[in-house]
Order: structure tokens, then C-alpha cells, then sequence
């Protein structure tokens, strides 16, 4: 199977269930729906940031709903306004067809890092949420002692979190969580801060309490980047795109449960949702690349600024020297084999279809020809290569280029490419764009940077600037 | 090292201890002990209290000076813990607050002096009560700012994680603040209190026994004991009163300090058991106590569950009315603010007329002044880092040497350097230069300790690792300290100098200017000027020269050190 079943978008299993498992026919109601929400931030220069645009959707009873997208597609932050920790600055949140203001009272989360008070023994952790809810001492013990069972952290009542490994860490997270009967359980990356076999382990044991109903909750919502993750979990996966965060695609996967990965139904499934996040929908992308004039103008006349994404040219390379001569093109079964979930190959393959030294078709990816050159050149040749497809594809080095040769001294500071990427990007995303395109710089001996003194500057020997003169 | 204690559940089987009928005992005696001594502090005053120079005086005075420091420390913790509440939780207040904090902290300790006390003896005339609430609260000016600073510092970083949880598990403001705001504080505030009592303790004598406007007034205690042993000459009353202040501070040590600080790891917000833990007998003893365990149980704990259902039932959970509340709180908070900035203003206006009076010439005492002292803390400063650099990275990098001389060096820096100065001035008072010599080896005392300090805990920061490469590339000795261990302790030298410059500004008060025999010993400087200023009661000149040492300190961290701790921060962090 080169590619997925590209025929069907959706692929739609049939109702043949091999066990007594879920029967999805109840009649589903909606108790959340967000109506055209929207996040934007209030730039230091003035100008606001929209990180997220115009969502819109339900979320059901009896479904564990996925929130699926690269960094920086808003994910978290979605998954905090409908828990009612951060107010939309567009759009309302309906909690039974009325309008969320403040906490929604029907929400507990389950934390990426556990948030885990220290100081409180797994009991006390586990009764935090009841303790505020004002229930007598004796209900309340009971109630969280049945969720520690239920969970499986018997024994490890008095422990203080410290002394637990990961994985138990989660539980206690989990056991807080679903202690207070939330009607929508969120989790936000609850196994990302685990290693494989716990978080495949606790994934499992998730999913039995819910199929076995023995936890109290009506829908899940969890956040993740991992796409298998994703196929593997939920009724529902609704994948976000970046640059701002909006909903891409929304997908019910109806495979029984217990799904075998292996199976060809899940693997086009995954499949099917990596085309979509690596589908280059991203316009400005494409713009950018069959133009070649001035950038400045451009600038003006565009909302969207191209977006690097914050990988290493060494890790660009490592992904070119993995293709050579390689038969599989299937992007999924690349990371399958190098055990990189969506996150970490995503951006790597952005960064070298940047650089158009990959081209990528319905999920196979191809080295170019320059990139073919390119794996078989060595170091020197290889960083010339780069500063060409640098200049030519990279908007903000171009940027910077030409700022550079504007000065006398060939000296700015980073202030001055800051102010411009604040336009477009958040304070904290406009330092990620400025630290990768200076790495990216820096590798192919176009300019340096010296960090102390935030100035980016031509070296005098550089090769850059003797091919400048 | 660190050994495992018994296992949480075999606790429950520990055997009842002949500690454990001590330990009511032991409470109960020592609640008496403060009722009664508290009770001494009553009755009427007279300006010339005399000290009894006999040693069997010394135990009633010792626990005087006691009670009156730990007054002094609840007052200070109580006043921190509001104060860096309030500024954290109120947008408005923080504005106010932090930058008034960064003033109050430079100004130094004594010249609080002038208006507490004279508020204090207006508000109980002729009654010792007033004299004691003012030397409490001298004490209180010396050790709350820095509590206040890690307090606030503390909740500010709380992890927006653990923020998220306490408000999707809906904790109320009372429940929020005993179970996430203060254990997170709880670290920070221990160490912090260590030095603030150590500064309690180096400021004794003159917080005991104190001249304003020409009048003594002297409150029985250690302090005011060291000083009229040192006036009278008698070296044995001296060096027993000496004795029995580093027993005091030693006890306290073991008692309070290593408990406390064994106890508060439980709050380190750490992922994975730190392999050396401090620890303390004491409190290992208490956590097994069956006696403690029932007193916990039987008492605090329906305390603790009883007003604890009271605040979370209180909550409702609509949130417009808390939206309204809110709103009229805003209101209030303003009107506040509005208050305090009136306040400010026209407390600066009545000062800039006590200032307009005074003439050219105390200007210029003042201006020569701060020169001179300017002089002696930068001096100062040279000395102390050539003496605690070399020092402090041999204890940093020697383990055992560290072990031994640590607990040592903070005994030695808790000890008041003037209750030295007698002995000291005996040779002193004699060499060439007097106290112009002598101030800055006196302010050295008080202020090198803060360096040492910070300097091994840098030394012990740097990776072994680095050392090892240091040999193996056959660093010369200057090599190795200038490209390993001058920068590996860079940041840590930088906190260090901050409060050691600090303190050397304040220790010139005491330094500059001594009275000794019957005779007075002066440095040209500001210290001695706000001294004399506040002996003779000339106020203006008092405001004036303690107004421009808090500049002069503030500006100094300002422009000098703050740039410097950032490059710290920025270029010398060890990314382990």
C-alpha cells in the first residue's frame, strides 16, 4: 500500500463489532458547542495576532474527540476555552445552549505535566477538587480512595508525588480528574511527557474504564500531536492547521474498538490524516515560491508572513541522507520506522519543502534535484547550496540580506528584524522565527550573530560577502 | 548521606518515648516562659536604665532579648506574607508596593530609629512598653524586606500548570492560598528567614540600647549587655556575653533552623528525589512522635477540616456576583492606592521643607560623607572578595571541608560584629588612623559573609566534569580560575556582591561611629553622620543623609548591578 485508499476521504468502517463493546447508536446530543471562535493576542507594537480563527463545532455525548495539529495550531489553547480558563476574543462557548462565562462547571483536566501539587500526598491530590467542592470528610475519602482503586494506585496513598515514576504520576492526574465526575474530561497531551510502553499502557487502561463505563464521565477530549494516538483513541478526529489555528478536517472513525494498528482500515486512516497535514494548503507557501520579486512590497499586500519552522539544517540533512536510494516514499512509514511522532518529522519535511529540496506528493516524499546534489556533495558544498536556496526561498533571510547590505557596516540589530516579525507573529513566536533563520543563517556562513549584544552582522572573510563584492 | 527513613506505614508502629511526656511538658513550659518574660515589659520607663554587669544577670537578659527577636520575627512574617499576598493578587497594589519594597529594603535599619521610637514613646508616655514595642519594631525593619521579595518572587512563578489546576478544581481564595500560594512560598521563605534572624542578631546592640536626641535609652537584654560590658571594660563580662550569644545562635540552629529547613523540602517543586536531602534529628523525632501524631490528628485536623468546609461553602458558584464584587473591590483598591500616593506626596512635600532648612554646610558633611563611606564600601568590597573568593571555592569544591567549616560560617556571620568591636578597638583605637581604618574592617564583618556564602554555593554548582576537563587539557592554575571557575561562579558572585554592598552601607552606621569608654570614636562618613544625626536629634540632617545613602544604594543596583546579573544570567549559566 503505496498510498492510502485515496478514493475515500473518510474511510467509514462497517458495523461489524467482534465484541460486546460500545453500541454507538444512542442518539447523540451535543452538550458544548463553540461558535465561531476565535483567539487573537494584543501585540507590545499594537497590532493584534490571531492564533486562532473561526471554529466552529459540537462536541457530543459518548465520544472521545481528539484535537489533533502540529505546534502552534492552538490545540491547548482551544482545549482551555472550553474548559473556560481562557475567554475567546471572538465567538462564545454554549454549555447547554447557554453562553460560558468563566470556568465551565462540567470540565476537569488531566495536565501534560500532571500539575501535581508536590506538597500533598496522592490522597490529598486526589481530593483537592472535592475538598473545594466543600464534601464532608467522610464521602470525600471514600470517593477519592474508589477513584485511586479504580485507577490503580492502591498502596500508594501517603506517597508523595516525587516518589512515583511517570506513569504513576499520570494516574493520580487522572484519578483527580475523574474524582470530581466531570462530564468532559480534557487531557492535554497526557502521555507526551511518558515513555512508549507507559503511555501505550495507560492509553489501554484509559480506554477500558470507558468502554467498560466505569468511570463517570460522558465525552473526552484529548489533545494530542500524535496521530496514531489520535486513530487509536477516538470517535473523532478533528485535526487543526497552523499559522492561524483553524479545523482542517473532522473525521468520525468508526473501527471497533480495540483497533489493531496493523490492519489496513487504521493504517489508511492514518495515512489519510497525514496527507492532510502535509497537504500544502498553506497559500502564502505556494505564493512565495513561484514569486520572485521584491519581498518588501509583498509584505504589504499579504497578511500571512511565510513561517519558518524551528527544526535544524542538521536535521534536514539527516532526513535527505534517509532518502537516498530508499524505495519507500511513504512519509508515514518514514517516521514509523525512525519512531517520530507527527511533531518532530512535520516541521523537518516544512523546512525541506521550504528549501525546495524535497517535493512531496499525496504523502510520498521525493528529494529534489537540487537535493539530490545536495546529499551528494560534502560540507563546503553542501553549505553553498543551502545559502542559495536560502536566498532564494526564505523570505525572512532575504529579509535580513538585504538589511544587512543596506548598512555601511553590515551590522543590525535584532531588534530591527524583531519590530517586522511582530507583524505578523506573537513576541515569543517572532524569537523562534529570528533564532531558526539565524542557526539556518549561520549554517550556510551568510551571516553571525552575536548573542550577548543581540546583533546580527556579515562576517568580513565570510564567503558570502566576497561573492557580495 | 541521606538514609531512607522507615517506611511510611511501620511509623504507626513506633514505640511511645520518654520524649514524648516531654514534649506537652516542654510546650507548656515554653508558652510560660514568653507569657512572663512578655509581662516584664510593662511598667513605666525612665531614660537611664542600668545594666547589671554580674553573670547571673545574663540568663533573665538573654531570654528578654529572646522574646523581643521572636516578636520581631512573627511581626516580620506576618507583615510579609500580607504584604507580597496582596501585591501578587492585585494588579493595581503591585504597582505600588514592589517599587516602594526595592526603596524600603535599601534604607538602612537605624534610621528607622528616630521616627519609630519617637512615635512609640508619644503613644505610651513614659512607659517601657512603648521602648519595646520600638526596639521590636527596629528589629522588624531589619529582617522583613527580604522575606517580602522571596515571598512575592515565590508566587509569581508558581507553574501555570499547577495555577490551571487550582482553578479547574475550583479552589477558593482561602484553600488556593494554604494549598497551592504559601507551600509554594515555603522554600524560599525558611532560607530567608535564617538571614533575616542572623541580621537580627548582628543589629542587637544597637537595637537594645539606643541614643535619640541626646536621651539613652537602654532596654535590659543581650544586646544592651555586650554594650555596657564593652564601656566598662570588663573583658569577662564581655567574652561570657559573647559565649552565650553563639550558644543561643547555635541552639537556635539545631532546634528551629535545620528542622525548618529539613521540613521545607517537602515543598521543593522537583520532579525526582534529590540525593542529598538536609535532615534533622529533631524532626525526625517529632514525625515519629505519637504524641504529635495525636495532637495532629485530634486537634489541628478537625481544626483545619472544620474552617475549611466554612470557606468552601461560603463559595457559591456564580460568577457574576463575584463580577460585581469584583468590581466595587476595584473601586476600593483604588481609593487605596489613591490614599498611599497622597500619603507619599505629602510626605514628600513636608520633607522637602524639613531639607529646605538645612544649611549649605551639612549638605556638604553629607556629600563629603557619602564620598568617604563610598570609598570604604568599595575598599570594602576588594577585601572581602579577595579573602571569601579563595576561601569559599576550597569549601565549595572539598566536600568534607564543606561539611565541617559550613554550619561554622554561619554561626560566625550571625555574630554581631559591634559586640566584636570592644575587643577589636582595644587594638585598633590604637594604630595609625583610628576608626577611619577601623570602620572598614568593622563594616568588612558584616558584610563578607554574604559573598562567602554565595560563593561556595557556586563552587559546588560547577560540574565536576568541567574540572576534570581542566586537567585533562593541563590547565595552569591561573588558567583554570579564568576560564572555569571565576566564570562557573559568576552568577552566584553577583547575588553575593549585591547583598554584601548592601550591608556594608548599612553596617557603616555601626561602624563609623562608636562609643566606647566614655569615649566616641568617629569616621568622616554617612554612616556617622546619620549616628550623630540621630544621637543629637537634627532631623533634617538625618532625613537628608539617609535619604541620599538609599539612593546611592539603589542607584548602584540599579546601574551597576542589575546590567551585571543579567549578563550573569544570560552568558555565565551553566546548562547542565
Amino acid at each position: 500500500m503505496g498510498l492510502g485508499s485515496e478514493n475515500s476521504p473518510i474511510y467509514v468502517a462497517q458495523n461489524t463489532y467482534t465484541g460486546n463493546i460500545m453500541v454507538q447508536n444512542v442518539a447523540k446530543k451535543s452538550f458544548i458547542s463553540l461558535e465561531g471562535i476565535g483567539k487573537s493576542y494584543l501585540q507590545p507594537n499594537g497590532q493584534t495576532i490571531s492564533i486562532i480563527e473561526n471554529i466552529n463545532c459540537q462536541l457530543q455525548v459518548g465520544e472521545i474527540i481528539a484535537l489533533l495539529g502540529p505546534s502552534g495550531s492552538g490545540k491547548s489553547t482551544l482545549m482551555r476555552m472550553i474548559a473556560g480558563l481562557i475567554p475567546p476574543s471572538s465567538g462564545k462557548v454554549l454549555y447547554y445552549n447557554r453562553q460560558l462565562i468563566g470556568l465551565n462547571p462540567g470540565v476537569a483536566i488531566v495536565f501534560q505535566n500532571f500539575a501535581l501539587y508536590p506538597w500533598l500526598t496522592v490522597l490529598e491530590n486526589v481530593e483537592l477538587g472535592l475538598k473545594a467542592k466543600g464534601e464532608a470528610k467522610d464521602t470525600r475519602i471514600q470517593k477519592a480512595l474508589r477513584m485511586i482503586d479504580v485507577i490503580g494506585l492502591d498502596g500508594f496513598e501517603n506517597a508523595y508525588p516525587k516518589e512515583l515514576s511517570g506513569g504513576m504520576r499520570q494516574r493520580v492526574g487522572f484519578a483527580r480528574a475523574l474524582a470530581v465526575e466531570p462530564e468532559l474530561l480534557c487531557m492535554d497531551e497526557p502521555f507526551s511527557a511518558l515513555d512508549v510502553l507507559t503511555a501505550e499502557n495507560l492509553r489501554f487502561e484509559l480506554l477500558d474504564l470507558w468502554l467498560e463505563k466505569k468511570i463517570p464521565t460522558k465525552s473526552i477530549l484529548i489533545v494530542t500531536h500524535g496521530i496514531e494516538e489520535a486513530v487509536t483513541l477516538a470517535d473523532r478526529v478533528i485535526v487543526l492547521g497552523r499559522n492561524p489555528g483553524r479545523i482542517r478536517a473532522d473525521l468520525s472513525i468508526t473501527l471497533p474498538h480495540y483497533r489493531d494498528r496493523k490492519s489496513p482500515e487504521f493504517q489508511a486512516l492514518v495515512d489519510q490524516v497525514y496527507k492532510i497535514l502535509t497537504n500544502p494548503d498553506l497559500p502564502d507557501l505556494s505564493i512565495q515560491t513561484s514569486t520572485t520579486t521584491t519581498p518588501v512590497v509583498e509584505t504589504k499586500s499579504q497578511p500571512k508572513y511565510q513561517s519558518l519552522p524551528h527544526v535544524r539544517i542538521g536535521s534536514v540533512a539527516g532526513l535527505l541522507e534517509l532518502l537516498e536510494g530508499r524505495q519507500d516514499k511513504d512519509l508515514y512509514r518514514i517516521a514509523q520506522e525512525l519512531l517520530l511522532e507527527v511533531d518532530d518529522i512535520l516541521p523537518i519535511v516544512e523546512a525541506s519543502k521550504l528549501m525546495e529540496l524535497v517535493s512531496i506528493n499525496e504523502g510520498d516524499i521525493q528529494p529534489s534535484k537540487i537535493g539530490e546534489k545536495f546529499i551528494n556533495s560534502n560540507i563546503d558544498e553542501r553549505k553553498e547550496i543551502i545559502r542559495d536556496l536560502l536566498q532564494q526561498n526564505i523570505r525572512l533571510v532575504q529579509q535580513i540580506w538585504q538589511l544587512l547590505q543596506a548598512k555601511r557596516n553590515h551590522r543590525i540589530s535584532e531588534e530591527l528584524v524583531l519590530d517586522i516579525l511582530e507583524n505578523y507573529f506573537t513576541t515569543k513566536e517572532a524569537q523562534r522565527q529570528l533564532r531558526t533563520a539565524m542557526d539556518w543563517g549561520r549554517y550556510a556562513e551568510l551571516f553571525s550573530y552575536d548573542e550577548p549584544s543581540g546583533e546580527i552582522f556579515i562576517e568580513e572573510n565570510s564567503s558570502a560577502i566576497e561573492e557580495l563584492v | 548521606m541521606y538514609q531512607p527513613t522507615i517506611d511510611p506505614k511501620s511509623e504507626f508502629r513506633s514505640r511511645w518515648t520518654i520524649g514524648d511526656v516531654l514534649l506537652p511538658l516542654a510546650i507548656i513550659a515554653f508558652i510560660f516562659i514568653i507569657v512572663q518574660t512578655a509581662s516584664n515589659f510593662t511598667g513605666s520607663y525612665e531614660s537611664g536604665y542600668v545594666i547589671n554587669l554580674s553573670l547571673g544577670a545574663l540568663p533573665v537578659y538573654a531570654l528578654q532579648t529572646l522574646v523581643r527577636m521572636l516578636a520581631a520575627y512573627g511581626i516580620s512574617l506576618v507583615f510579609s506574607l500580607v504584604y507580597a499576598y496582596v501585591a501578587y493578587r492585585s494588579p493595581i497594589w503591585s504597582k505600588v508596593l514592589i517599587p516602594l519594597l526595592d526603596i524600603l529594603q535599601s534604607i538602612p535599619v537605624l534610621s528607622f530609629l528616630p521616627a519609630v521610637v519617637l512615635a512609640l514613646v508619644a503613644l505610651f508616655p513614659g512607659q517601657r512598653l512603648g521602648i519595646e514595642i520600638a526596639s521590636i519594631l527596629l528589629i522588624f525593619t531589619g529582617m522583613t524586606w527580604n522575606m517580602t521579595f522571596s515571598f512575592y518572587q515565590s508566587l509569581t512563578s508558581i507553574p501555570q500548570e499547577l495555577i490551571e489546576a487550582s482553578q479547574v478544581y475550583r479552589l477558593g481564595a482561602w484553600q488556593r492560598f494554604w494549598t497551592l500560594e504559601l507551600p509554594s512560598g515555603v522554600v524560599g521563605l525558611v532560607w530567608n528567614s535564617v538571614m533575616s534572624v542572623a541580621s537580627g542578631w548582628f543589629f542587637l546592640m544597637e537595637t537594645e540600647s539606643f541614643t535619640l536626641s541626646s536621651r539613652d535609652f537602654t532596654l535590659p537584654g543581650l544586646g544592651s549587655f555586650l554594650r555596657a560590658a564593652a564601656d566598662a571594660g570588663d573583658n569577662l563580662a564581655i567574652f561570657t556575653g559573647l559565649a552565650v550569644l553563639i550558644a543561643i545562635i547555635t541552639v537556635i540552629d539545631y532546634l528551629v533552623w535545620r528542622p525548618l529547613i529539613a521540613w521545607a523540602e517537602k515543598f521543593k517543586n522537583e520532579t525526582v528525589e534529590a540525593a542529598q536531602v538536609p535532615e534533622s534529628r529533631l524532626l525526625d523525632f517529632l514525625r515519629r512522635s505519637p504524641t504529635m501524631r495525636i495532637i495532629s490528628d485530634r486537634v489541628f485536623m478537625p481544626i483545619a477540616e472544620a474552617v475549611n468546609h466554612t470557606f468552601s461553602a461560603k463559595k457559591t458558584d456564580s460568577l457574576n456576583i463575584q463580577r460585581k464584587a469584583s468590581k466595587w473591590l476595584n473601586w476600593f483598591n483604588w481609593l487605596l492606592v489613591g490614599a498611599v500616593g497622597f500619603i507619599v506626596v505629602s510626605g514628600t512635600w513636608s520633607a522637602i521643607a524639613l531639607l529646605s532648612r538645612m544649611p549649605l554646610s551639612a549638605w556638604q558633611q553629607v556629600a563629603v560623607g557619602a564620598l568617604f563611606t563610598a570609598i570604604r564600601v568599595f575598599i570594602v568590597l576588594i577585601i572581602s572578595l579577595i579573602i571569601t573568593v579563595p576561601i569559599g571555592v576550597s569549601i565549595g569544591r572539598n566536600p568534607k571541608l564543606a561539611q565541617f567549616l559550613q554550619p561554622i560560617v554561619q554561626i560566625a556571620a550571625s555574630v554581631p560584629a559591634t559586640a566584636l568591636f570592644p575587643v577589636l578597638l582595644l587594638y585598633l583605637g590604637n594604630i595609625a588612623g583610628g576608626l577611619d581604618i577601623g570602620a572598614v574592617i568593622l563594616m568588612n564583618l558584616g558584610s563578607m559573609w554574604y559573598i562567602l556564602f554565595n560563593v561556595i554555593a557556586g563552587a559546588q554548582a560547577i560540574p565536576s566534569e568541567l574540572f576534570e576537563a581542566a586537567r585533562v587539557y593541563k590547565l595552569s592554575t591561573w588558567q583554570r580560575w579564568q576560564t572555569l571557575i571565576l566564570p562557573g561562579i559568576f552568577p552566584y558572585l553577583v547575588t553575593g556582591i549585591i547583598t554584601a554592598v548592601g550591608g556594608a552601607w548599612n553596617a557603616s552606621i555601626a561602624g563609623e561611629y562608636v562609643k566606647f569608654q566614655g569615649r566616641v570614636l568617629t569616621a568622616t562618613g554617612l554612616g556617622s553622620t546619620i549616628t550623630q544625626a540621630s544621637d543629637v536629634g537634627d532631623f533634617p540632617l538625618l532625613l537628608a543623609s539617609t535619604i541620599v545613602m538609599s539612593l546611592l544604594v539603589v542607584m548602584t543596583n540599579r546601574l551597576v548591578w542589575r546590567p551585571l546579573y543579567k549578563v550573569a544570567q544570560v552568558k555565565y549559566q551553566l546548562v547542565v
